[in-house]
């Protein structure tokens, strides 16, 4: 008895003493404050600001800036942090494009970037480094979830995204697993408004189903032009056209569109309800994808904090890769090239009372990776 | 591919090509009587959608929104007109670029401070939902047959304004010639002040049209004033008539073009790369368009007097 009460005190001490001398830890946020993609960065800085708060983790300091969803603005800021604030992590990021212009250079300049978002197959594959971390996704995998899902019900798959690398990767990774024939495959231009020609199109194809990627304004344009255009075909698409920021302005259009997404709102564990609730609480909003997602990334990086000083690089990479934290996504790990392995859920859009909500229904993929792992030479 | 989907198609460009109208009517307006370049344009559009929306969310009524878009648009530029553009018409362009240009992020920003990051909900009126029948080519969307109506309605009443009333008679006046109209007696800051403030409420009116159809979001003009000035070129700066062929035009090009294009590609290329490389053209094709034009016509279809 005498020994383990010493003992405890030992620890005990031991775990104060690590706390009173830790040294303060500077993490550079980079995501999109400003313009039209604003939504998903405010989501990303609430939930990772409102998790370092809840972690009770003092020394944790943020710097905070906005990219304005513009790459060379991001990779002045990311040089800004690196050179003048000297901070130790960085994160936040949320488009492929801006990840790719800024990830590079930092993780070769020793710093340790943390993705909230963007998976780009370039940094999952030949590109990968042990100084990168994807707490969200590989960019594909959303959409293979899709395809391996209209196996089930679909033939015959009309499918569009938008003319850029992610847009091709997303049609990729659907392509992947679905094993159906395809109505048509459509590029349309990035940022475009007006879906009509395309709506036309596949009206005209014959299509039992619509399988479209379309991020941001372009997927609230296309769900509402189409339930107004009397084509009655079935729509999928991955979670982020019917992620919680985007729900309330598609409206009554998106009521049963089966999407996506490594996370609901309804997934059941403790992590889960904790942080729908807190955020609630806090914000006064239902969290979208992107705050679960940074929500994570934030926690991971505070049980990291917990195990390694983040000065000694190699141990602090090592509790990193451990992913010892209370996913809001229930079971996570990271597989050999630092990207997820996680289960991937179908959801379905329903109404809850006057709000517009995600509700899981099926999971398409159990313990899923990327394809990309293997041309990772790490 | 049928007939009725050709059809189909023809009508989409012809209501991108209304809907465009309504943005570069103003843009030319102000360009053809005050010589000032209005980056801003964009913002008034944007001005529109999110009033429009704003009300309709307060009141329930899209109507009383499309009615607030007008107002709230043409005060936003009558103010700016008064407060700052009116000191760029002295200026060359290149300072009245600058200046718009920042008015586009200061309105910009402004609205993401009132109206928060996330899109904004604007639904089509319950009288104009859904599709209606139409011979030849199916089921086609109601609210898009409105916009034309609405369109041609606007383009009538602007020829109506400039060919028949005492207003109309002093904007072409200062057309021709704005020092002459000036010595004449007519109150040109005050007509300065009606043109700028007519050719808000027209991007104001299509910014609440169109904001039904898409995403109310901050930045929803930029992407449209870009097409309108593209219009106002082919056109011919300072023409009403002009605009009106030109976005039309430019309107059933762009569709046409991301429509057939792919299409056509199909018969030589596989399907993924027809696909990609026939979007990447469609997307080049109106600035190919206006290429050519200018080739041959330097001050556009319909140039206006210098």
């Amino acid at each position: 008895m005498k020994k383990i009460l010493a003992s405890s005190i030992f620890g005990l001490s031991m775990a104060l003493s690590s706390v009173v001398m830790a040294e303060p830890v500077k993490i550079g946020v980079i995501t999109t404050l400003s313009g039209g993609g604003a939504g998903l960065g405010v989501d990303v800085r609430d939930a990772f600001v409102l998790a370092v708060k809840q972690s009770g983790n003092e020394d944790i300091e943020l710097v905070i800036e906005d990219d304005a969803q513009k790459p060379e603005l991001a990779v002045q800021l990311a040089e800004k942090m690196i050179q003048s604030d000297k901070v130790d992590l960085m994160t936040g990021i949320i488009w492929s494009n801006l990840a790719m212009a800024v990830v590079p250079s930092a993780v070769a300049q020793e710093v340790i970037y943390l993705s909230p978002n963007a998976g780009p197959s370039q940094l999952a594959g030949d590109k990968c480094s042990p100084n990168y971390f994807n707490v969200a996704y590989q960019n594909d995998n959303f959409h293979e979830a899709m395809g391996e899902y209209a196996n089930q019900d679909y033939k015959k798959t009309f499918i569009l995204a938008p003319n850029y690398p992610a847009g091709k990767d997303s049609l990729t990774g659907f392509k992947r697993y679905y094993k159906g024939e395809l109505a048509g495959e459509l590029y349309t231009q990035v940022g475009q408004t007006d879906y009509a020609a395309e709506i036309a199109q596949i009206r005209d194809s014959g299509a039992d189903s619509v399988f479209f990627f379309l991020p941001g304004g372009m997927g609230i344009s296309f769900m509402k032009q189409y339930a107004q255009s009397g084509v009655n075909i079935p729509v999928l698409g991955p979670g982020f056209s019917f992620s919680q920021d985007v729900l309330p302005a598609v409206g009554d259009a998106a009521l049963g569109v089966k999407n996506s997404s490594s996370w609901s709102k309804d997934l059941d564990n403790e992590a889960n309800k904790k942080f729908v609730e807190a955020f609630q609480a806090e914000y006064n909003r239902l969290p979208s994808l992107y705050a679960a997602q940074s929500w994570d990334t934030a926690n991971l990086i505070v049980s990291a904090l917990s195990k390694a000083s983040v000065k000694d690089k190699d141990a602090f990479r090592e509790a990193l890769k451990a992913a010892d934290f209370a996913s809001v996504r229930g079971s996570f790990k990271f597989n050999n090239n630092n990207h997820p392995i996680q289960d991937i859920y179908v959801r379905e859009v329903v109404k809850e009372g006057d709000v517009l909500t995600n509700k899981i229904i099926a999971t398409a993929f159990e313990q899923h990776g990327d394809a990309y792992a293997s041309e990772c030479k790490m | 591919m049928s007939i009725a989907l050709l059809i189909e198609q023809l009508l989409n460009g012809l209501q991108l090509g209304v809907m465009l109208f309504l943005m570069a009517a103003g843009l030319t307006l102000i360009f053809g009587v005050m010589g000032l370049i209005n980056l801003a344009h964009g913002s008034l559009f944007m001005i529109g959608a999110f009033a429009c929306a704003a009300v309709a969310a307060a009141t329930g009524s899209f109507w009383l929104g499309l009615a607030a878009s007008l107002v709230a648009a043409a005060a936003a530029g009558a103010l700016i007109e008064v407060v700052i553009v009116r000191r760029l018409y002295a200026r060359d362009h290149l300072d009245q670029v600058l200046a718009t240009f920042a008015l586009i992020l200061i309105l910009s920003e402004g609205t993401r401070w009132l109206f928060g990051s996330f899109p904004l909900y604007l639904d089509i009126p319950s009288l104009l939902q859904g599709a209606v029948p139409l011979p030849g080519v199916g089921q086609y969307q109601l609210y898009r047959l409105v916009i034309i109506a609405v369109g041609m309605i606007v383009a009538a009443g602007l020829y109506l304004l400039i060919a028949r009333t005492r207003l109309g008679m002093r904007i072409r006046a200062g057309e021709s010639d704005r020092e002459m109209i000036a010595a004449l007696g007519v109150d040109i800051s005050t007509l300065y002040t009606v043109v700028f403030a007519l050719g808000a409420a027209l991007a104001g009116l299509a910014g609440a049209l169109v904001g039904a159809l898409q995403s109310v979001q901050v930045g929803m003009g930029e992407p449209v004033l870009i097409l309108a000035f593209v219009v106002i070129v082919i056109g011919g700066i300072g023409s009403i008539k002009g605009a009106l062929f030109g976005a039309i035009l430019v309107g059933i090009v762009d569709t046409m073009g991301r429509f057939l294009l792919p299409k056509l590609l199909a018969l030589v290329l596989p399907a993924t790369q027809s696909g990609a490389i026939g979007g990447a053209i469609a997307s080049m094709l109106i600035y190919i368009l206006m290429a050519l034009i200018l080739a041959f016509r330097p001050r556009g279809l319909f140039a206006a007097q210098a």
